[in-house]
């Protein structure tokens, strides 16, 4: 493998972007907190988001596709962002924690 | 022929950079203790993948991670940080199983690194036929208005209802003093 060709290969960026993907995975599984939960959701979007493009990049017959697609990953992610802090601050006004481990009890 | 005879390798030295800079980001968003900042290493790993997104032929989209990642995403995160009390607590449970669980949790991501890892090495990708459109931010947006012009104004909708809905519940549990 050529060093000074590495960023034109597919290669490092499909693996960098399995990092990012077990690097969220892990820490949804490890973190106790749900702004901590929810970065990690963050860090799956971006790990979706890069392979969208590597794909886009070097094996995909048109290139703005790949782009618009990843856009509209972007803006669901703030969606998604918006709308999940807002339920943290609702639970925490309940609760006064935002702890995974003690919100336990569901009311209908 | 490159003008500048170390051009290839300088351009080799910033990839690395830029690929160091999401791998620390994204070591510092799970790992660290205080959640402040892990916000920190997510702006820091968007700004890596910004960089990467440069290299993959679209700064439109490298300047998109950083306006709507680091400048919208991350500042709405550091209010929600701001506005509840928000470090990890303290594992209560014994140290041993405390461990026990990292381990798992370790072990199932490293396979799911591995897995794709090798399915992305070793699969049988197909071979990149010549591109039909140059990608440019014109082709971008012409395709926005014709061929995805209903994803894109559903999109808007999305948004505009997740505003009123974030609205609705940070709104509803707020009680008088």
């Amino acid at each position: 493998m050529n060093f000074p060709r590495l960023p034109d290969q597919p290669a490092i960026y499909f693996i960098l972007a399995a990092f990012l993907l077990a690097t969220g995975i892990f820490g949804l599984i490890r973190r106790r907190t749900f702004i901590g939960m929810l970065i990690s959701g963050e860090l799956i979007f971006a790990a979706a988001g890069l392979n969208f493009m590597t794909v886009n990049r070097f094996m995909a017959p048109d290139p703005a596709v790949g782009q618009i697609v990843v856009l509209f990953i972007m803006g669901l992610a703030a969606a998604e962002v918006a709308i999940a802090l807002s339920i943290i601050l609702a639970v925490y006004r309940n609760y006064r924690s935002i702890h995974s481990k003690e919100l336990s009890e569901l009311k209908g | 022929m490159s003008p500048f005879p170390l051009s290839a390798y300088l351009v080799a030295a910033i990839f690395g950079f830029v690929v160091a800079t999401t791998v620390a980001g994204a070591l510092i968003a799970i790992l660290s203790q205080r959640i402040i900042r892990s916000v920190a290493g997510l702006a820091l790993c968007s700004l890596g993948l910004a960089g990467l997104y440069y290299f993959l032929n679209s700064p439109f989209l490298a300047l998109m991670e950083i306006l709507i990642y680091v400048g919208a995403v991350c500042v709405t995160i550091i209010f929600g940080v701001m506005l509840s009390e928000t470090d990890e607590p303290k594992p209560q449970g014994k140290p041993g199983r405390e461990r026990w669980w990292a381990a798992i949790a370790a072990l199932v991501s490293v396979a799911i690194f591995w897995g794709l890892a090798h399915t992305s090495l070793y699969g049988a990708w197909p071979v990149a036929g010549a591109p039909e459109t140059d990608g440019s931010i014109q082709t971008i947006g012409v395709s926005l208005l014709t061929t995805y012009s209903l994803p894109f104004e559903l999109i808007s909708l999305v948004l505009l209802v997740a505003i009123l809905g974030a609205l609705t519940l940070a709104h509803g549990g707020r009680s008088k003093p």
